[in-house]
């Protein structure tokens, strides 16, 4: 690096040290402490021996993967739609599946627990043409609505991305060459599409282990995910119990994420985002 | 010998567009047949039409006798070569060329010495494992051709396959293609818009026009008797003038009258003479039939090319002898030399060298001209 080159980069170096480098530092720091300032892996063990943690971990995992499985499978066939679209129409509707990313977070918060709760949007319907009553506010079921939500545009674009830019002759080739076109997607359109799949599973997975904010406004409060857990210990002022469970969440995160990017590699396409 | 692939009253329009119109066909088994034609012809729909990655309007495609319209690619016992080769990206050279066994169910066993049987034939043996991204052009236009050869195709259709190579390699790719049609004895359709291609490696020459077949016949049928000022023009260099038939083997043009071989035509009739710039002699004023001033001379390697002013019309002449600008010569024809044409709409636009430059010809060659319109929706 030359010296230009450190002064240009100076302002974003002194923000990564400040508030991304020392951060991190503190919570390994307070992960690996007691409250007498020794060190111990107390926290870490602690956070791991504890029962409602656990299954609060296994919740966590099993939204998120429930979650991107549900992006996943609406959004590959959409974008297989997608791109059979003239090209008006094409950018139209992508703007349309981008558009909540626009909206903000807590207003679409808000509006889900509207369509979702007891005498809301979707019960009103149900009464109306004579059906029983959902009880979908405040369970397991609404923070998933949440989450496929929030997410689903950050699976479609990789996938379209991926699948718009299959060269149609090798389609044709593969069909050409005694493939119909369920073998023509099994052997030639999906791999070609996966470092898209890898992608978006990235982009949904991860934020979806983390998330603590979708679990609080959708779950009202009966839905403890792990990022609940970790929120909870610091507002508590238990700095060095969250930064331990904090760290293990962290694990996860760099685990899934490692795991996806050999996927992503190993397919060629250098598209990962993590 | 038989059809397998009839055309008849084939049609194709995009977005309103007329690419094919009425296109009538017939390909012999075991023929060389090539379409060919400027960018926007037709060719390459009509390639596509016949591998089944579009439809047509209008028309009958006739397979062995069977129409098959309404057969989809996969089960048409034709394959292809792609423009651009189409290699699965994701797949290594063994795999692109097995895909085609693999689905076609052949027993397992069988498929490593087919695929190793094939590689040998575009001589790429040792080739199995290499990553089809990192070929070179020729070696990727190799693999195409196997994969597409490997599960003995009756017919085997190829969109302008050596289009991306250099000079040197696609001649040496010409001699090959040639040679695997005679050991294979396929049917090759060949789709280009190389007219030199098009004269050295086909049986038969399909030459398109605006979405219309201009004419059908072999190499030297298609350049000594060109049907039309289109077709002279397109293949290889021509003058084409005005003319009135006076009677049969009697022509008159560039106030001149001159003996021919050509007759049935009506008395009077006017039509396109066309004159073949290495049939022309030069030779002596006084002893010309045509007399004019040299007014550009350019030296090809082997021969001179020349423009003459003859009464305001240019010719292109090509002569073995030097010959100084400015200079006053006579022209030389004999009477087989000047082909005599039907008048047709293509009258009046092609074989002035008025305007002639090789700048010009090559700002026309299709080659630079964007092919992608021609296709049409790609995606099944």
């Amino acid at each position: 690096m030359t010296k230009k080159s450190v002064w240009l980069s100076g302002p974003y170096l002194a923000w990564i040290v400040g508030f991304i480098v020392l951060p991190l530092l503190t919570i390994l720091y307070y992960g690996l402490t007691d409250t007498e300032g020794g060190l111990t892996l107390g926290n870490v063990i602690g956070a791991v021996a504890d029962p409602l943690n656990i299954k609060a971990l296994g919740l966590t995992l099993l939204l998120a993967t429930l979650a991107t499985v549900i992006c996943l499978g609406l959004a590959y066939p959409l974008a297989l739609c997608l791109t059979k679209l003239k090209m008006k129409k094409k950018s139209f509707f992508i703007f349309l599946f981008i558009l909540p990313m626009w909206m903000n977070f807590m207003l679409q918060m808000v509006a889900i627990n509207t369509i979702l709760e007891d005498n809301g949007v979707i019960n009103a319907v149900l009464t109306f043409i004579g059906l029983p009553k959902l009880h979908i506010a405040n369970t397991f079921g609404a923070v998933l609505i949440g989450m496929v939500y929030d997410y689903f545009p950050f699976m479609l674009l990789p996938v379209y991305n991926a699948v718009s830019r299959i060269d149609g002759d090798l389609i044709n080739a593969s069909k050409d060459l005694g493939a119909n076109s369920f073998k023509t997607f099994l052997y030639v359109s999906f791999p070609l599409s996966l470092p898209g799949v890898i992608s978006g599973i990235t982009m949904v997975f991860i934020p979806a282990v983390s998330d603590f904010a979708i679990a609080q406004m959708l779950g009202g409060g009966k839905i403890q995910l792990i990022g609940n857990i970790v929120e909870m210990n610091f507002t508590k002022g238990q700095y060095h119990t969250g930064s331990g469970l904090a760290l293990i969440l962290m694990a996860f995160v760099m685990l899934s994420s490692l795991l996806t990017k050999d996927g992503a590699e190993n397919e060629g396409g250098g598209m990962i985002v993590s | 010998m038989n059809n397998i692939i009839e055309l008849r009253g084939i049609s194709k329009s995009f977005d309103g567009e007329k690419v094919l119109d009425r296109i009538d066909l017939c390909i012999r088994d075991k023929e060389f047949v090539t379409l060919l034609g400027p960018s926007g012809c037709g060719k390459t729909t009509t390639l596509r039409i016949i591998g089944g990655f579009v439809t047509p309007d209008a028309g009958d495609l006739i397979f062995d006798g069977k129409r098959i319209n309404d057969i989809p690619p996969y089960q048409r016992p034709v394959n292809t070569v792609f423009q651009k080769y189409a290699l699965f990206p994701h797949m290594n050279v063994y795999d692109n060329v097995a895909f085609g066994l693999k689905q076609a169910k052949v027993p397992r066993a069988e498929i490593p010495g087919r695929v190793r049987e094939m590689l040998e034939l575009v001589s790429l043996s040792g080739f199995e494992k290499k990553n089809v991204t990192l070929l070179s052009g020729g070696q990727q236009q190799r693999v195409a051709i196997a994969r597409a050869l490997i599960n003995r195709p009756r017919v085997l259709l190829l969109d302008e396959p050596l289009g991306a190579l250099d000079l040197k390699l696609r001649k040496d790719m010409q001699n090959e293609l040639k040679k695997i049609q005679k050991a294979t004895g396929i049917t090759f359709i060949y789709v280009t818009h190389d007219q030199e291609e098009a004269l050295s490696m086909s049986d038969v020459i399909v030459v398109m026009a605006e979405g219309v077949i201009q004419q059908i016949g072999t190499p030297t049928e298609i350049y000594n008797e060109p049907t039309n000022a289109f077709v002279a023009d397109f293949i290889g260099e021509s003058n084409i003038v005005d003319g009135v038939m006076l009677s049969d083997c009697r022509v008159q043009f560039s106030g001149q009258t001159f003996t021919c071989v050509d007759g049935g035509f009506s008395r009077n009739e006017p039509v396109d003479v066309v004159v073949r710039p290495e049939d022309v002699d030069v030779v002596h004023p006084e002893n010309g039939m045509l007399r004019g001033t040299v007014t550009s001379v350019t030296f090809k390697g082997d021969y001179y090319e020349i423009i003459v002013d003859i009464g305001g019309f240019k010719w292109m002449v090509e002569t073995s002898d030097f010959v100084a600008e400015q200079a006053h010569i006579g022209l030389y024809i004999e009477p087989d030399a000047i082909h005599i044409m039907k008048k047709s709409k293509y009258s009046g636009k092609f074989g002035d060298y008025s305007t002639f430059s090789d700048e010009i010809e090559t700002m026309s060659d299709p080659d630079t001209v964007d092919q992608k319109n021609e296709e049409g929706p790609a995606i099944d």
